[in-house]
C-alpha cells in the first residue's frame, strides 16, 4: 500500500455508553517517525491505538492520510483496508498455524504466488532471528519466540503504520530489554512509522522520537523523550516521569525575569526556593502568576537524584531523618523525614544508614513548581 | 503413578468408581455376556445372526442413521452460525438463549405431545400454513420421518447451539482482530480462523448429538412410525426385551447400537485430528 508522509489524528473523541474515554485527541506523525504513547492504565492510551487501526469507530473528529480521511466519525476505512499492522499484547498468534503459517498468513489473503509468499517469510523470519523455527507452532514457543513471531507477521506485509501495544509487558525483565533493544534495531533499520504504547517510561523514553503522555482520555504533553524526562508541562507528568517528591505548598511569592521565575513556597514551615526556567507564553508561567494573585496553591516537583547531602550555596539546607533504606546495588534509594514533617525521597552519593540525621541541600534550579495541588 | 494418586488420595476416588462399575461397567460386561450366549448360558453367535440375518431388523441400522445423521448434521450446521453471532454476546441474549434452553429442560415425551398437537394435521402451524395459503391441504409433520427428524432437531439444536456458543466465546477475540489487521475480510477470519479453531468443539458436539440422535426411542414412538419407517434400533432392541422377552438378542443389538456409535466418533475424531494439529502439540504456553 502507498506509504504516506502525514498522518494527522484531529480532535478525536471516544465516548463508550457516554463516558468518554478519549477527549480531543490530535496528533500529528511524520513518516519514519517512532511515537509512543506513554500513561498508566486507563489512560485511553489503547484506546487512542485502537481508533487509529480502526478497531474502534471515533465518535468524534478526523483521522487522516496526507489529506485523504480514513475515520471521520461517519465513515471509516475498514482496518484491514488501512494497511496498518498491529502487535498485540497477548501477540494473539494463531494457535491453529504454524510459525510459518502464521507469518504467511496475510500474504495468502493477498493471493500472493507460493515462491514470493516463502521467500517473504523466510526474510521476515530472519529479521526477527527466528530462522528454523517455521515448523513450530505457537504453543511450542517461548514468550520472547512468539513476540518475535507476532512481529514478522505484522512487518512481512510491509504495513504503513507499525503499531505495537504494550508488546514487552508479558516477557522477563532481562527479555524485555532484550526486545527493547532489538525493537530499536528494527526501526532504525526498516524506517517504518511507528506507533508504540505502554504504561513503562523507561520503554517509552529508551525507543521514541516523540512521546504523547496521557492522563484520563487527555493528552498532557507531546515531545521528544528528553523534552518530557527534564521539563515535565504538568504535575501528573513529572509524578509519571520520576518526580518522586511532590509537595504541596504556598507560592509566598514569584518574580518574574527574563526566560523565567524566582519563587518562594512554604511547605508546612519551610521555605523553599525555586528558580524557574519556565519562558514567557510558558502556561505554567502563567498559571502561577495567576497563583500568586489567587488562592497560593501550589506543588513543587523534584527527582530524588536531584536532592543532594549537604547545604545550597546560600547555606540553606533541610535537616532530616532516614526512615528507609532501599539497596539498589548502584546506590541506595533512601526515605527520609523532615523536621517539618515531609517525606524527602533521595538517592544519595554517600552511603546512610537507618536513623542517621541528614543536612540536605534542595537545589533551587532542579524544582518545578505547577499551580494548584495534587489533584 | 501421578503425584495426585498417592497413598491415601486414592481411596478418595472409591466412591466414584464404585458408582462407575456398578452403574455401567458390570451392566455393559452384562449385556456383552448376554448378547453372545442363548438364555441356557452356552456361548453361541445366534442373537448376532438373528440380526443381521433378518433384513426386517438389520435395516433398523439405515433407518437409524438416515434419521440420525441428517438431524446432527442440521443441528451443528444451525448451531455453528448461531454461536459464532452470538459469540460476543449481544442484546436479549439471556432470553434468546432461555427460550433454547426450555426445550432441553422439558423432556422428550413433553415436546412429543406438543408437537402432536402443534404440528398436527389440524394443529395451528397447518392452519397458519394454509390462513396465509402456502399449502392448499395440512402437511404431514408427525407419525413420518419429518416428525422424527423435527424432534430431534428441536431437542438436539439447543445443546449442539450451547456447547458450541461455549466453544467459541473461549476463543481470544484479539485473534479475529489480528486476522482483519492483516487484511482479511469477515468472511476470510471465519474461515482461516474462527473455523479452524472450532473445529475440536464441533467434532466433540457432533459425537454427542449423534449419540442422542442414534439412540432416539421416545420421538421415534410417539411421532414416527414405530412400525416401519422410523422403527430405529432401539426400538428393534426394545421389541426383543419386553415383546419377545429375548434378552439376548436385544443386548446384541444394544451391542450392535454401541458398535457403530463408536465406529462413527471415531470417524469424526480423525477428521478432527486432521483439521487441527496445532491442539494437540503440547507446550507452554
Amino acid at each position: 500500500m502507498k506509504d504516506f508522509t502525514q498522518f494527522v489524528v484531529r480532535n478525536v473523541t471516544k465516548e463508550f455508553a457516554g463516558k468518554t474515554a478519549l477527549s480531543d485527541f490530535s496528533l500529528t506523525i511524520s513518516h519514519g517517525e517512532f511515537v509512543t504513547f506513554l500513561g498508566p492504565s486507563g489512560c485511553g492510551k489503547s484506546t487512542a491505538l485502537n481508533c487509529v487501526a480502526g478497531l474502534l469507530p471515533i465518535t468524534r473528529g478526523e483521522i487522516s492520510i496526507d489529506g485523504d480521511p480514513i475515520d471521520d466519525g461517519r465513515k471509516k476505512v475498514p482496518p484491514e483496508k488501512r494497511g496498518f499492522g498491529l502487535v498485540f499484547q497477548n501477540y494473539a498468534l494463531f494457535p491453529h498455524l504454524s510459525v510459518f503459517g502464521n507469518v504467511a498468513f496475510g500474504l495468502h489473503i493477498r493471493k500472493l504466488p507460493r515462491a514470493m509468499v516463502r521467500d517473504r517469510v523466510l526474510a521476515a523470519l530472519r529479521l526477527v532471528h527466528l530462522e528454523g523455527h517455521e515448523g513450530r507452532f505457537p504453543a511450542q514457543l517461548s514468550g520472547g519466540e512468539q513476540q518475535r513471531v507476532a512481529i514478522a507477521r505484522c512487518i512481512v506485509l510491509e504495513p504503513r503504520l507499525l503499531m505495537l501495544d504494550e508488546p514487552l509487558s508479558n516477557l522477563d525483565a532481562k527479555l524485555r530489554v532484550e526486545m527493547r533493544n532489538e525493537l530499536l534495531a528494527l526501526h532504525t533499520r526498516l524506517k517504518v512509522t511507528t506507533i508504540y504504547v505502554t504504561h513503562d517510561q523507561q520503554e517509552a523514553l529508551a525507543l521514541s522520537d516523540r512521546i504523547v503522555v496521557m492522563r484520563l482520555g487527555r493528552i498532557q504533553q507531546v515531545g521528544t523523550p528528553q523534552q518530557v524526562y527534564s521539563d515535565p508541562a504538568n504535575l501528573f507528568v513529572a509524578d509519571f516521569m520520576g518526580f518522586k517528591n511532590i509537595w504541596e505548598g504556598e507560592l509566598e511569592s514569584v518574580q518574574e525575569r527574563v526566560g523565567g521565575l524566582d519563587a518562594q513556597i512554604g511547605v508546612s514551615g519551610l521555605r523553599l526556593r525555586a528558580r524557574l526556567s519556565y519562558p514567557e507564553g510558558d502556561p505554567r508561567r502563567a498559571a502561577l502568576v495567576a497563583a500568586s494573585r489567587g488562592d497560593r496553591k501550589v506543588s513543587t516537583a523534584i527527582r530524588p537524584e536531584d536532592i543532594c547531602l549537604g547545604r545550597n550555596p546560600d547555606g540553606s539546607s533541610v535537616r532530616a531523618q532516614v526512615s528507609l533504606v532501599e539497596y539498589q546495588g548502584q546506590s541506595s534509594f533512601v526515605t527520609a523525614r523532615a523536621e517539618n514533617g515531609m517525606t524527602i525521597e533521595l538517592k544519595p552519593a554517600a552511603p546512610v544508614r537507618m536513623a542517621d540525621a541528614l543536612e540536605l541541600a534542595i537545589p533551587a534550579e532542579k524544582m518545578f513548581v505547577f499551580a494548584g495541588g495534587k489533584d | 503413578m501421578p503425584p495426585g494418586l498417592k497413598g491415601g488420595r486414592f481411596l478418595l476416588l472409591l466412591p466414584a468408581l464404585a458408582f462407575v462399575f456398578l452403574l455401567f461397567v458390570y451392566p455393559f460386561l452384562y449385556g456383552l455376556f448376554l448378547s453372545f450366549t442363548n438364555p441356557a448360558g452356552s456361548p453361541t453367535l445366534a442373537n448376532y445372526a438373528r440380526f443381521f440375518l433378518d433384513p426386517w431388523e438389520s435395516r433398523t441400522i439405515w433407518v437409524t442413521l438416515w434419521i440420525a445423521v441428517p438431524a446432527t448434521l442440521i443441528n451443528v450446521a444451525l448451531a455453528i452460525p448461531f454461536a459464532v453471532f452470538m459469540r460476543h454476546g449481544i442484546r436479549g441474549e439471556k432470553i434468546i438463549t432461555f427460550f433454547l434452553i426450555v426445550p432441553l429442560t422439558l423432556g422428550t415425551v413433553l415436546v412429543s405431545e406438543g408437537m402432536l398437537t402443534y404440528m398436527g394435521p389440524n394443529g395451528w402451524l397447518n392452519q397458519l400454513l394454509q390462513a396465509i395459503h402456502l399449502v392448499g391441504k395440512p402437511v404431514r409433520f408427525t407419525h413420518n420421518y419429518t416428525g422424527v427428524l423435527l424432534s430431534l432437531v428441536i431437542q438436539g439444536f439447543p445443546f449442539a447451539f450451547l456447547m458450541i456458543l461455549g466453544y467459541v466465546s473461549g476463543i481470544n477475540p484479539d485473534l479475529e482482530k489480528a486476522s482483519q489487521m492483516l487484511g482479511a475480510s469477515r468472511l476470510q477470519t471465519f474461515s482461516r480462523v474462527l473455523f479452524p479453531l472450532m473445529v475440536p468443539g464441533i467434532a466433540i458436539c457432533f459425537c454427542l448429538n449423534f449419540v442422542m440422535a442414534f439412540s432416539v426411542f421416545p420421538s421415534a414412538m410417539l411421532l414416527g412410525e414405530p412400525s416401519g419407517p422410523t422403527r430405529v434400533v432401539a426400538i428393534a432392541a426394545w421389541q426383543w426385551a419386553f415383546e419377545k422377552f429375548d434378552f439376548n438378542t436385544a443386548s446384541a443389538i444394544s451391542m450392535v447400537m454401541a458398535v457403530i456409535e463408536l465406529i462413527v466418533i471415531s470417524a469424526v475424531l480423525v477428521w478432527r485430528n486432521q483439521m487441527y494439529r496445532g491442539a494437540s502439540m503440547v507446550g507452554k504456553g
